[in-house]
């Protein structure tokens, strides 16, 4: 074997497999070995790959989904075929609805069984078709390199996304000539580079100039696009407000004077405000999911749209724009910002500053004590006392997610990674092994509920058998929280099959060798966050949170996204729901 | 309105399964879709038509691109090009009727393909508006069994974009937005 490369050598497909992700730069691989991927894993013991064995192929996924937000590099998972491919199901669509390059691997039944339901046979390439960016069905030995290198390609460029390759059994032991340069992708149909027609700068710039109420909507391509600094430097010189998206969150400084927080379903009342009221809404890499827009019948109905993002087919999917600048977000705002000049809005920012009015006063964290634990007090603390440290917190989905992103405060971009399209609940423990793997030296910090956290909980084993520092938070209010609180508002309070019987998650911890605290007082949070983090294994914390606190504000489903229900204020009105 | 797209696509195994796919997933509605071999044996070449207004025109367009496979989207709705249609049809014909639907054929230029005791079978090819009136005139002899391909498209002349160049191709526009991929 040659490190250049250049020469051709002669290997089996699964040596080809571990050479071309070698190759490509891949580092590590979460996966689980089953008879179909059995050459593969054979081949291993040659390769410098790191193998991480999970305990179940979902965990896989989401962990090389972890890994793949928390560095932007792609994740890769590989499994067997049948029941460990579909097993992958939930992970890839995770993946496909959050733009997270990921490539799966899993194995199949020999090409000769094609087609005749073998023993664990699955049609892996047409299940997941409609959850892939693309996918392949490998049959010779040969083709394993040209595969491989494309799916990373694709996984990584343009809108990001899952790659799955099914390799058969008979491709993986077969043997082939080995030459990575050759296997460079030739795609003729692919076009992941695209960018906006002059004439489109010179009317989004008009619009820009025009505009008295703008506001910027900043997303989750920022960070895809590596867009950070050109966003804040946009914002800066025309002086134009941020609301971010769930997934935007940390791409600009939580601190930074024109980042208003949140907008959508459970983003801050006077940012949805702000938005109703705009003239011009920019939107920076985000795709107007129906969480962040609500009602689109009455969706900032004054207001001018700008739509830069790299996919065309997001362009007035849901939204119709007035201009639409498809290509990459970085490159064009650093077009844009050569060419506007500095703006300034004084009048509507401090318009923006009288629609907080009561939001301090409703905001729990300046509720009195009462003696209960608040989820959003946990994690105001847990930010406080994690804030000066290179800390990735990793979300499930739920009312604890709500809760993170209204109350931890990130500054830096892939500090949150979490499940926004999908909602996918059981994420969070494994992206955040994921997280852990891909970021060694980060503080990594899984915020869990205890309905998400008991769909993946089995991956305690992966954190110990790896000997990872994870700390695990469970936001623990016996509850399927979000669930819950949509039986409170629309379902009559009828809480079918929402109440959990949980087992002492502390126990379930030392079970496993990993030291566990349970948290009943907010007086013993920080302590304990900051014993959590002085241990030097992985950590689980038990907080054992209100049962039935309600994430406020809240945009019901259908509603228009001024059309908010708010948390009581104390100061006027009586909480007779208590 | 009907909106009829060429699509160029790698003659590859599983790429009609992700266009047809596609088409389910995003909830547009195919009327008819056709595909085959092109004169480049690398190249297969869809024919799809389906209802949509413009707006879903573009998107339709933008989301077939997202499809690695995907060479090139023509959209030719209104650009007067040259759209085509087989259909093989029986008609109940004994004796007495024969020499009628024999006139018709002629008349619409179908060929005769067999002609049993009690049946015609007939083919022709045209526009999709000629071969609908032609079966309307047939339906009172008994409209026995039927198939239709579904349209094929070409653009007239020279106007047929080309493989060849790997530039850009603009998408539909309309007053409001545009935009290139």
């Amino acid at each position: 074997m040659t490190m250049g490369g250049k020469e051709k050598t002669t290997m089996t497909g699964a040596m080809a497999l571990w050479k071309s992700l070698e190759r490509e730069g891949v580092r590590t691989v979460f996966g689980y070995p089953g008879g179909a991927i059995l050459p593969a894993y054979d081949a291993l013991k040659h390769s410098s790959i790191r193998h991480i064995l999970v305990r179940h192929e979902q965990g896989a996924t989401h962990m090389a989904d972890g890994y793949a937000r928390a560095t932007g590099q792609v994740g890769v998972a590989v499994a067997t075929s049948g029941p460990g491919a579909t097993n992958m199901v939930t992970g890839i669509a995770t993946a496909m609805m959050d733009s997270s390059p990921i490539v799966c691997i899993t194995g199949q039944v020999g090409s000769k069984l094609l087609g005749s339901d073998a023993f664990q046979e699955t049609d892996i390439t047409g299940v997941t078709l409609p959850i892939t960016k693309h996918n392949y069905l490998v049959t010779h030995a040969s083709e394993i390199a040209p595969a491989v290198r494309e799916a990373m390609y694709v996984a990584k460029s343009g809108r990001p996304g899952p790659v799955l390759i099914d390799i058969t059994k008979d491709a993986q032991q077969g043997s082939c000539e080995f030459d990575f340069e050759a296997a460079a992708p030739k795609m003729r149909g692919y076009r992941p580079d695209l960018s906006p027609a002059p004439s489109e700068y010179d009317r989004a710039l008009a619009l820009i100039r025009a505009a008295k109420r703008p506001v910027i909507l900043a997303g989750h391509g920022i960070s895809v696009s590596g867009a950070e600094k050109e966003v804040q430097t946009f914002a800066e010189k025309t002086c134009i407000p941020v609301a971010m998206t769930l997934l935007g969150l940390g791409h600009l400084p939580a601190s930074h004077v024109l980042n208003m927080g949140m907008m959508g379903m459970h983003g801050e009342a006077w940012v949805n405000n702000t938005i109703q009221e705009a003239d011009l809404l920019l939107a920076f890499g985000m795709r107007f999911d129906d969480r962040v827009t609500g009602n689109l019948k009455n969706y900032a109905p004054h207001a001018k749209k700008v739509h830069i993002d790299i996919d065309p087919a997001e362009i007035n999917k849901n939204v119709k724009v007035d201009v639409a600048l498809v290509g990459d977000l970085r490159k064009i705002l650093l077009e844009m910002n050569a060419r506007i000049e500095p703006l300034t809005h004084p009048e509507w920012i401090e318009h923006i500053g009288q629609l907080k009015g009561d939001t301090a006063v409703r905001d729990i964290q300046n509720l009195p004590d009462n003696g209960h634990l608040y989820a959003a007090h946990v994690i105001n603390d847990l930010w406080h006392q994690t804030r000066d440290r290179d800390s990735i917190v990793v979300t499930d989905v739920g009312q604890h997610q709500m809760w993170e992103a209204q109350y931890y405060k990130h500054e830096r971009p892939r500090s949150l990674i979490t499940s926004g399209g999908l909602g996918t609940m059981g994420f969070a423990l494994p992206a955040g092994i994921g997280a852990k793997v891909a970021r060694p030296d980060a503080d990594v910090w899984v915020v869990v509920g205890d309905g998400g956290f008991q769909m993946t909980m089995a991956e305690l084993a992966t954190i110990v058998q790896e000997n990872l520092k994870v700390n695990i938070a469970i936001i623990n209010n016996g509850y399927l929280g979000m669930v819950r609180q949509w039986q409170e508002f629309f379902y009559d309070r009828n809480y079918e099959a929402t109440p959990l019987l949980n087992p002492e998650f502390s126990k379930l911890a030392e079970a496993y060798g990993i030291r566990s605290f349970v948290v009943n007082r907010r007086a013993e949070v920080i302590p304990t966050v900051q014993a959590a983090e002085a241990h030097e294994g992985p950590v689980l914390i038990d907080f054992k949170v209100d049962q039935e606190d309600t994430v406020y504000p809240m945009v019901a489903a259908g509603s228009a996204l001024h059309d908010m229900i708010r948390r009581p204020n104390p100061l006027v009105e009586t909480a007779e729901d208590e | 309105m009907m909106h009829t797209f060429v699509v160029y696509v790698e003659n590859k195994p599983g790429v009609l399964s992700r266009v047809v796919s596609l088409f389910r997933r995003r909830t547009f509605n195919i009327d008819s879709l056709t595909v085959g071999r092109t004169e480049n044996p690398e190249v297969s070449r869809m024919t799809i038509v389906t209802d949509a207004d413009t707006d879903q025109a573009r998107r339709i367009v933008a989301n077939i691109y997202k499809l690695v496979n995907v060479l090139l989207v023509d959209d030719v709705t209104g650009q007067g090009a040259l759209l085509r249609d087989l259909t093989l049809v029986k008609v109940g014909a004994g004796q007495e009727t024969r020499g009628q639907v024999l006139q018709l054929a002629e008349v619409f230029r179908a060929h005769v393909l067999d002609i049993a005791a009690d049946s015609i079978t007939l083919e022709m090819t045209g526009e999709e508006t000629k071969v609908d009136r032609f079966l309307e005139l047939l339906a009172p002899y008994g409209l026995m069994e039927m198939v239709r391909t579904g349209v094929v498209a070409m653009r007239r002349g020279a106007k047929s974009p080309t493989l060849a160049t790997k530039t850009m191709h603009t998408v539909t526009e309309d007053e409001s937005v545009s935009h290139s991929v």
